[in-house]
């Protein structure tokens, strides 16, 4: 069998130990376990396996995956990733550290931390961030709770239909067992209906989760939207692709309360789903009712500017069952590489980002209609760079040929559309061959 | 020793009521605020609340501690003391001069079941 | 260690760019609306490629991490984080994946969600996980809407209250809490074991379940289980087994085996991930067979958990596999129970006996308290480890005792390493005795000294730009 390095004790160890902890046996230091609990017989496990083999073992599953040019968007997007970030984030003394409980050890992860929610209320255009959350949506589910918990004795949340599929169904999860009742309000025109809203807010409703850039793509217009909400005495959430903010109106100036959404579009990998980074910005009233870890700024005992934990009172370790959330562990080492990626891209260079994937994915949508085999689902709305189109043929034949070419493209959504998706990866050359492998079809 | 006003009504979850014709007027004893330690935040109802004798109305954080304020009387909120919102530290330094609450009591009858001056210092035995 | 001040915001200069991107090709696109587009300036940096890479490597210089030194930190299993697994989950092939490519396109993927599901199972003696969890705290609510899920599948919808411990880590009652369940809290004996007879009482159709963790955070076995077990089915409930303390069990012993019907494990705790400073993590939850219908209509998270954990996680169990699981349980056992027999003369040992991976002192023997210098306190013991060069324990937790200093140190650290916390720790003892201000200033070697936390909290400066 293979040996396992990383355990130190050798067996003169072992024994100058137990002498030490006062047993004869390694199993006599389980003596209080009940008999029958104890395991008998090997575990139904691998033999171990040295370092090669494992490197060996997953270049085999690896090698299993397809290797796609990445055209869908959906929450999951395909953004370059500077080689400084991965650099840096790998460093282990971010890597292998704890929990910033311990300030005079940690003013490493506690500054980043504190750039972090600068760099998110300069986005959001909101006042106060927290530390960072799972992903986008339990962010949103976490926004939904709050709002309950900000407005008095309301007990419904709306949610837009045209919010990203998984966003609906971890919010509507999370309500079901919080107590909630969820109103989802209609998007007949590819984008939310501030009718429908004016319509669905009754007396009950402490809050609405709007999508700033929605699962079709489309930049939403939220003019009126916030008085309305507010003339209902109701929080307005919007639910934002942070990329983005560098060039749409922000919730801050749309009027929200509170902005949530995934960071993961400021330049982390795609990595099947996670770990990704939910953020959530706030307006300062709704500081203290906020969930998550939040660093502050103070000094220490030699008047040096330092970092610390702060409000920590509205916590699970002090508040319990109290507490504005059971959440504990964010997605810290997510959140520095979004800080890294901000510090890189600037302003300039994020809003270069947004051009580059707008006009390759505008590139791609006129020359997805001349192929003839499309309709436009919703002409003229605009959008920056998703979009989805009503495809004339079965899609699943085009998905074929496509993965086939090498691209994940044209995904199919649950309304029968078909969802496209270009980023700053993809050249006009590699889009001419993808509308190409349709056209070919 | 902590200081104990005369005249005040106590709660054993250490709240003073000072009575202003039907109004309640209420904050917490110098022992409660020593306990504490250093406040940083006094979490507040809003006006037209309603309270209840021995439910919680609110809170006080400290860096570490959170602790519930219990309402010694019931009725419904007419008054909060904005100052401590951003001074909260105004608590530590007169637990008496720094009410939080005032309440339109339902039932001054509730007035009875809390400790006079000499009650309230038994129950902290100092 | 040494202090930097800067933040990156004060290396801005107008003009200077970090960024590499290609030319655009396109022919230019569609302008937003004016209505649409953002009005307000994009405060963010202006920097340049080795300004941000020498700010945030100073920035690492003010970080203790597990490869710097130990963390004999109770209940967070600091152990060794292996380099192969960061290799394994950068691979091009995994991190490249969409997460709603479909599964003929991500068969290595599911192959490792199968291989950890059944080596989980295994371990744990569960039936089967889901991964969808990103955390410890997230793993124990998505099993509290698994408990909740599988009594209303059943029509059986009074069970509304969930039993935890005194002694419970405090993700517990705050799960409990968005889970919409009420806590009803059981009391625990002077052995630090759950009080059984207090907990008859509590049973009824109202109680959707127990939590425990077990060990409990006293690092005690909780040797009723069976009976707590068979009390807690007989009333109609489930029992929730709390995964943070899974380490000491690991290749001795198995929740399945124990009567718990839902467990999650913290795979940044028990297997190897790196903490990244506070995530990322995952949690996932296992169940018994008898539960396997009620997951699928629970979706916690966006789409198939820290998937990126859960490579480094596989690559750990490979590295383990049967032969070695046994000695993960044991060796952190054995060097717990050293250091609890190697300081119990100066620290405080509330309850004697055989600990399992952790243990909890309550302050010093002798904390040098005299006329007008008060005694030195466990955050003072805790602070002057800096100053040594180690992590300090968890500290006032488990609220059981004033003092507490829970300390757990994993079987990746070695004999010598040990040996030279229990020294300081020794030191640190001798220090109080003679004269406690010396910890009472403590820190006095790291970058930065205590800081004024009251001040942050009454005013706090959250963002650079209220500075």
């Amino acid at each position: 069998m293979a040996s396992l390095p990383y355990l130190p004790h050798t067996d003169a160890d072992v024994r100058a130990m137990l002498e030490k902890a006062g047993v004869k046996t390694l199993e006599d230091l389980y003596a209080d376990v009940p008999a029958k609990f104890l395991k008998k017989g090997p575990y139904a496990l691998p033999p171990a396996m040295s370092e090669q083999e494992i490197r060996e073992w997953f270049s085999s599953l690896e090698a299993q995956n397809a290797r796609l040019k990445v055209f869908v968007g959906q929450g999951a997007y395909d953004h370059y990733t500077p080689s400084v970030i991965p650099y840096l984030t790998q460093r282990s003394e971010f890597l292998t550290a704890y929990t910033p409980y311990q300030c005079e050890i940690s003013q490493g992860t506690l500054r980043y931390i504190f750039e972090y929610q600068s760099m998110m209320c300069a986005l959001t255009g909101m006042d106060v961030s927290n530390a960072s959350m799972y992903d986008g949506p339990t962010a949103a589910a976490e926004a939904m709770k709050m709002c309950v918990s900000c407005t008095r004795k309301k007990n419904t949340v709306l949610l837009s239909r045209a919010l990203l599929p998984h966003v609906i169904k971890v919010v509507e999860t999370y309500a079901k067992f919080h107590g909630v009742t969820i109103g989802l309000i209609d998007a007949p025109e590819g984008e939310t209906s501030l009718k429908a809203l004016q319509e669905a807010l009754t007396e009950d409703v402490a809050g609405v989760i709007l999508p700033s850039v929605n699962r079709y793509g489309i930049v939403e217009d939220h003019t009126g939207f916030a008085d309305a909400v507010h003339a209902a005495k109701a929080l307005m959430v919007e639910y934002c692709d942070p990329s983005a903010l560098a060039v749409v109106k922000t919730p801050g100036e749309w009027g929200a309360d509170i902005a949530v959404g995934d960071g993961q579009s400021l330049g982390l990998p795609l990595c099947y789903g996670g770990p990704y980074v939910g953020f959530m910005a706030v307006k300062k009233d709704y500081m203290r009712k906020m969930p998550g870890r939040i660093v502050g700024q103070t000094t220490d005992k030699e008047g040096r500017r330092v970092f610390v934990l702060t409000l920590q009172a509205r916590e699970q370790h002090i508040k319990r069952e109290k507490a504005t959330s059971n959440i504990c562990s964010n997605e810290s080492l997510m959140a520095l590489w979004v800080t890294i990626y901000l510090s890189l891209m600037g302003p300039e260079g994020l809003r270069e980002v947004n051009r580059l994937s707008s006009d390759g994915a505008h590139y791609l949508y006129c020359e997805l209609l001349k192929t003839g085999k499309f309709d436009e689902v919703f002409p003229s709305k605009p959008f920056l760079k998703e979009f989805v189109l009503k495809p004339k043929e079965f899609p699943g034949l085009m998905q074929k040929r496509l993965e086939e070419a090498g691209f994940f493209a044209a995904l199919d959504t649950e309304e029968g559309y078909v969802t496209f998706c270009v980023t700053e990866k993809h050249g006009k050359a590699e889009i001419d061959r993808l509308v190409s492998v349709i056209k070919e079809g | 020793m902590s200081k104990i006003l005369e005249g005040l009504c106590y709660s054993e979850s250490h709240e003073w009521v000072k009575v202003e014709g039907n109004v309640a007027v209420v904050g917490v004893s110098d022992f409660a605020q020593k306990e504490m330690g250093d406040i940083t935040y006094v979490d507040m109802p809003a006006v037209d609340d309603e309270v209840s004798q021995g439910e919680e109305f609110g809170a006080l954080e400290s860096v570490k501690a959170s602790s519930d304020l219990i309402s010694p009387v019931s009725g419904v909120v007419v008054e909060v003391n904005e100052e401590l919102e951003d001074a909260p530290e105004k608590v530590n330094e007169d637990a008496y001069g720094s009410w939080i609450i005032k309440v339109e009591m339902s039932d001054p009858s509730e007035l009875d079941s809390l400790l006079d001056a000499a009650g309230y210092k038994a129950l902290i035995g100092e | 260690m040494k202090y930097y001040d800067k933040l990156v915001f004060e290396l801005s200069k107008e003009g200077r760019c970090g960024f590499s991107l290609p030319l655009n090709s396109f022919p230019s696109g569609a302008e937003l609306p004016a209505a649409l587009r953002r009005e307000s300036a994009l405060e963010l940096p202006e920097v340049s490629e080795p300004d941000v890479v020498r700010h945030y490597t100073n920035l690492s210089q003010m970080n203790f991490g597990v490869d710097t030194g130990f963390y004999p930190l109770g209940s967070c299993t600091m152990k060794y984080n292996p380099k192969i697994n960061e290799e394994v989950a950068a691979l091009q092939g995994f991190a490249g994946l969409h997460p709603l490519m479909h599964a003929g396109l991500t068969k290595g993927a599911l192959r490792v969600y199968q291989e950890m599901n059944k080596a989980l199972a295994a371990i744990t003696g569960m039936y089967t996980f889901t991964f969808d969890p990103c955390a410890g705290a997230h793993g124990e609510l998505t099993g509290l809407m698994i408990m909740r899920q599988y009594h209303m599948m059943r029509g059986d919808l009074g069970r509304t209250k969930v039993i935890v411990p005194d002694s419970a880590h405090g993700t517990n009652p705050a799960s409990a809490a968005v889970c919409g369940l009420e806590v009803v809290e059981v009391k625990s004996l002077e052995n630090g074991r759950i009080d059984v007879e207090a907990l008859k009482p509590l049973l009824g159709p109202d109680i959707a379940g127990i939590m425990m963790t077990n060990p409990n955070t006293l690092g005690l076995f909780e040797t009723q289980i069976e009976e707590i077990a068979s009390l807690v089915h007989g009333c109609g409930g489930l029992l929730y087994y709390d995964g943070a303390n899974m380490n000491p069990l690991m290749g001795v012993a198995r929740p399945g085996d124990m009567g718990f019907d839902i467990m999650h494990l913290n795979l940044h705790k028990t297997f190897s991930t790196p903490h990244g400073g506070g995530g990322p993590g995952s949690g996932p939850v296992g169940v018994a067979k008898h539960l396997e219908d009620c997951i699928p209509d629970i979706r916690v998270s966006g789409f198939h958990g820290n998937f990126g954990v859960i490579l480094r996680a596989y690559a750990y169990i490979l590295a383990l596999g049967r032969d070695h699981i046994r000695k993960v349980g044991q060796y952190a056992v054995l060097s717990a129970n050293y250091i609890k027999e190697s300081l119990k003369d100066v620290y405080k040992l509330p309850i004697e006996g055989v600990c399992k991976h952790e243990f909890v002192f309550d302050g010093l023997v002798n904390d040098g308290a005299r006329e007008g210098v008060p005694g030195a306190t466990t955050l003072d013991v805790a602070k002057r480890l800096l100053d040594y060069g180690f992590h300090a324990p968890t500290i006032y937790f488990p609220l059981l005792f004033h003092q507490a200093l829970m300390i757990e140190p994993t079987e990746t650290e070695s004999k010598e390493t040990i040996d030279a916390f229990i020294e300081v720790m020794r030191k640190i003892a001798a220090e109080a005795a003679v004269d406690p201000e010396i910890l009472h200033g403590a820190p006095h070697c790291t970058p930065i000294s205590r800081p004024d936390e009251t001040a942050a909290a009454r005013n706090p400066i959250l963002k650079y730009q209220d500075a």
